[in-house]
């Protein structure tokens, strides 16, 4: 199959025009000691009915959270993508186009953009928002990179932010000359990190990898007496029953924006967000849309603050982000405007509730226990099992529930669950009931 | 053909915030089915937070109308520079949505997600043919992302191999913002190099310019002015007579695409844009994909996981133990559904197909400079473009105080997206024009007839040039109003 439109009589006409007698001669400059003189060794062309035959086949040896009970989260979470999330950001006048560099031509995306900004703000109590980031991971990075630019040094992490985002801090670390440093959370929350002066950061997650709602006002507090900079890592959809991070102090509040109505998708595309206080909008990374007026006078929007940015600043900019994930920022727009403030704090209580009962019936079974007892959770809860959990886990998929994530440590034993408003009390029920026939 | 392609009519376009309404709602969620819990005062929120309040009918009525004061590649030709805004293939987003794709966990263990680590096992593959490298990650979110990860192997290299480093990396004059950015990121400082008077490299002056404090040279071939570097072979050979690596900025390779490979041309590193050569929809902005594909003795320090098959089984897995790994650079294995689409384009043509992408994008830049070279001089008339061109409006600038930036929102008014415009900083008044191999003859006669019209006029009638565009929805913005009275949201 192909997509270039020209007849033969058009290639021929055209190579008359510029004066070539063939398509090879387009190319002469290329050295021929460079040249590849064989076809590529990939597979002829096929037409639109036999690709989607094949990737229906690679897809159906998937299984997935259409055909399971999803109970697993650490990162990205089953919640409801409602219709009109990607009816909407799906329209192809703006998933076709570019960055917005001509914005009389691209008032849609940068509107959208400017309300997504406002939206994050809405939702964090942060001052400012940028464009969007690439994922929860890499927007920790950047933020610690924010926090770098004041010129202290080190950066302290909990031992209870999730470790794919350490992970991640550590590579690029490598580059920025640091290593993130973990300060341990006795009991799943809290910490007491010394805050010295060359401290640019303090990395907390809340509510934290394991589910459990940290002392964030303490810890930043902490943080601030010791003149570095706070960094939350929040979940979006917390937000609706929880104090937002511009509350308790944060200086920076970065989070996965997956759960704002973007697909579950094997780990992407996905949307970091972040948000600061208007003094550092100079250090943010990124694009940032702003309100102006036209040579009439007339309210429009443009990407603005360049002079932070690469292709402005080259070297001397603040990040080297150009493409970022202003679809799926334009999706949890949607979304955002979709749940309003009521559906945020209906979809907070739900996640809650649910979490609780789950937590309330598996613990009921027979070896099973909360790995951090007495700690409060929100959506999440972390299990300690009578056995592997990855063996547990992949038992229950075989009765179709996808129980949780196996923690890396605990012996082997620790099993992420998270409950979104998706699940109902009979599947919550089920996964009990399934949970004691594997551990029987 | 005139007035701008995107909606003009309709009342005045207000935000979201000013159709709330308290007590309207767009949400429906199931009955809570379990007992309530309540949230502590040490943690709960005390104020709701203030979002709109609207129905449905507003959101969609809303969005719906944004997006009609948008120009996407759907609407018609985007001839931006550097950004191959070629057509996106409707079937690609059939597939990535399919429920196996689009619903699979992150965190599914490996014999759940056979057919998506498959997907991935053969798309890097294909990369891997297509740039002439041994191995890649498909990781990195976009093409930036895709540079550090290359310029963080180059530092794992260079330590491991040397003890050391290095310090400097070589850039062209011409070269993409992001590389020095990247660079400065890898920890690494920026060594500026220079072009010589056909546009390309100035091999004597990159020689004279690297040592062994050089870890690498970060080049695009065609390079950003759509010029093939033909003393490839010499600069490769110069930067790794120094003990250096030599980065392949993946933005042009449209222009090469079965024609010839970077790993034949003496790169070490690659990095590819899908939303670039794949053709996956850049989404206003994002998402992309930025695979890195190495060279043989560079696998070694890719980003973990990797995708690894199991010869005897047939079973892929992802691959976490990899001592000496960069370590990960996104949260999960990178933008998957982007992949899915460029799977899903890389295979509907084929090695044949991909060589016939090359070719008609390189002859429909070739035509396209025809059309306009004497109404907008090429900058660099003596070298043939490969897949875009570099034009200058200088002397529409010199005699008719006429900008670049003029004759594109000229453009606009005549119904077309216009070029890029100052990029690459090496050409005044530069146009950076690539057509992209899916328009057609007649869309780019009707293009280079727009732009010889506005050429034209900004001679007869400057003011028209000046005053555009005056079709769309807004008419030019205040830029300088924008960054210096910050209203950043409502």
């Amino acid at each position: 199959m192909r997509f270039a439109p020209h007849t033969d009589d058009d290639v021929r006409e055209m190579l008359r025009a510029v004066g070539l007698s063939s398509l090879d001669d387009l190319f002469d400059q290329i050295p021929t000691s460079v040249r590849v003189e064989r076809p590529l060794d990939i597979v002829e062309g096929v037409s639109e009915m036999e690709i989607l035959a094949d990737l229906r086949g690679l897809a159906a040896a998937d299984r997935h959270a259409d055909e399971m009970v999803c109970f697993a989260g650490a990162g990205a979470y089953d919640h409801y993508v409602p219709a009109v999330v990607w009816a909407l950001a799906g329209r192809s006048e703006i998933y076709t186009s570019y960055t917005p560099y001509q914005p009389e031509l691209s008032q849609g995306v940068l509107q959208a953009l400017f309300e997504y900004q406002s939206m994050i703000c809405d939702l964090t109590a942060m001052e400012v928002s940028n464009a969007s980031l690439y994922d929860g991971a890499t927007a920790l990075v950047e933020a610690v990179n924010l926090a770098r630019s004041t010129g202290r040094d080190r950066v302290l992490v909990s031992s209870t932010v999730d470790p794919r985002y350490v992970e991640t801090l550590r590579t690029y670390g490598r580059g920025g000359g640091y290593e993130p440093e973990i300060f341990l959370a006795p009991g799943g929350r809290g910490g007491s990190p010394e805050i010295t002066r060359d401290v640019a950061a303090v990395v907390v997650q809340h509510p934290n990898h394991y589910g459990i709602l940290e002392p964030a006002r303490e810890l930043f507090a902490r943080a601030h007496e010791g003149g570095a900079r706070a960094i939350q890592v929040f979940d979006p959809l917390s937000l609706g029953v929880l104090a937002p991070p511009g509350e308790l102090g944060a200086d920076v509040a970065v989070a996965e924006g997956q759960v704002l109505g973007n697909h579950l998708s094997f780990g992407g595309p996905y949307l970091g967000i972040m948000a600061t206080r208007m003094d550092d909008v100079r250090r943010l990374p990124g694009r940032i849309v702003g309100e102006t007026v036209d040579l009439d006078g007339k309210t429009g929007y443009v990407l603005t603050l360049q002079a932070r940015e690469q292709h402005i600043r080259r070297e001397k900019a603040t990040s080297n982000i150009c493409t970022n994930q202003t679809l799926m920022a334009v999706a949890a727009t949607v979304y955002l405007g979709w749940l309003g403030p009521r559906g945020l704090e209906e979809l907070g209580r739900q996640c809650a509730a649910k979490a609780a009962y789950a937590a309330e019936r598996l613990t009921q079974l027979g070896g099973v226990e909360l790995l951090f007892p007495g700690q409060t959770f929100f959506k999440e809860f972390a299990l300690r099992l009578p056995r592997s959990a990855i063996e547990v886990r992949d038992a229950l998929i075989e009765r179709g529930i996808l129980a949780g994530v196996p923690l890396a440590d605990e012996g082997g034993l620790g099993l992420l669950v998270a409950v979104t408003e998706r699940r109902s009390r009979e599947e919550i029920d089920r996964f009990a009931v399934a949970l004691k026939e594997v551990l029987a | 053909m005139s007035g701008a392609p995107v909606r003009t009519q309709g009342p005045p376009a207000g935000t979201l915030k000013e159709l709330s309404r308290p007590g309207k709602r767009a949400f429906s969620l199931p009955r809570l089915d379990v007992p309530q819990v309540t949230v502590s005062a040490e943690f709960a929120r005390a104020q709701a937070a203030p979002l709109p309040e609207v129905a449905e009918v507003d959101l969609v009525r809303h969005y719906t109308r944004l997006s009609q004061m948008n120009y996407g590649v759907d609407t018609g030709a985007y001839p931006l520079g550097s950004c191959s805004m070629k057509f996106n293939p409707k079937i690609a987003e059939t597939v990535a949505g399919l429920a196996g794709f689009q619903r699979a966990h992150p965190h599914q263990p490996d014999h759940t997600v056979q057919g998506a680590l498959e997907l991935l096992w053969r798309l890097e593959r294909a990369l891997c043919e297509i740039t002439g490298m041994a191995r890649a990650t498909l990781q990195p979110p976009a093409g930036a992302c895709g540079e550090l990860t290359g310029l963080l192997i180059m530092r794992a290299h260079h330590t491991t191999a040397n003890g050391v480093a290095r310090r400097k990396i070589a850039i062209p004059d011409a070269a993409h913002g992001t590389n020095p950015a990247s660079v400065r990121l890898a920890g690494y400082e920026a060594l500026h190099v220079p072009s010589d008077a056909r546009g390309l490299v100035d091999v004597g002056a990159l020689e004279k310019l690297v040592d062994e404090d050089v870890a690498g040279l970060m080049l695009t071939n065609p390079n950003t002015l759509g010029l093939f570097e033909e003393d490839i072979e010499e600069i490769t050979r110069i930067i790794h007579g120094v003990g250096g690596l030599v980065y392949y900025d993946g933005a042009n390779l449209n222009a090469i695409l079965g024609r010839c490979r970077p790993g034949d041309m003496g790169f070490d590193i690659v990095h590819i844009n899908t939303h670039k050569t794949f053709a996956t929809p850049h989404g206003g902005g994002g998402p992309g994909a930025g695979p890195v594909g190495v060279r043989e003795e560079l696998v070694r320090y890719l980003p973990l996981p990797m995708v690894e098959r199991d010869d005897e089984t047939g079973a892929f897995r992802l691959e976490h133990d990899r001592p000496d790994s960069i370590g990960r650079t996104h949260g999960f294995s990178g933008n998957f559904g982007v992949l899915v689409r460029a799977y899903a384009y890389v295979f509907l043509h084929g090695g044949d197909g991909l060589k016939e992408v090359s070719e008609r994008a390189v002859l429909n830049a070739n035509y396209l400079a025809h059309l306009l070279k004497d109404a907008l001089p090429l900058a660099y008339p003596q070298g043939r473009p490969m897949h875009e061109f570099v034009t200058t409006a200088k002397q529409l600038k010199d005699a008719h105080d006429i900008r670049a930036m003029d004759v594109a929102k000229r453009v606009i008014d005549l119904g077309f997206h216009p070029s890029t415009v100052y990029f690459p900083l090496v050409v005044e008044e530069a146009m950076m024009i690539e057509p992209t191999e899916t328009e057609s003859k007649e869309t780019l006669d009707a293009l280079a007839a727009a732009m010889r019209q506005a050429a034209a006029e900004a001679v007869t009638d400057p003011d028209l040039l000046r005053q555009a565009p005056v079709t769309t929805p807004v008419r030019r913005l205040d830029e300088a109003r924008a960054a210096r009275q910050l209203k950043l949201r409502w």
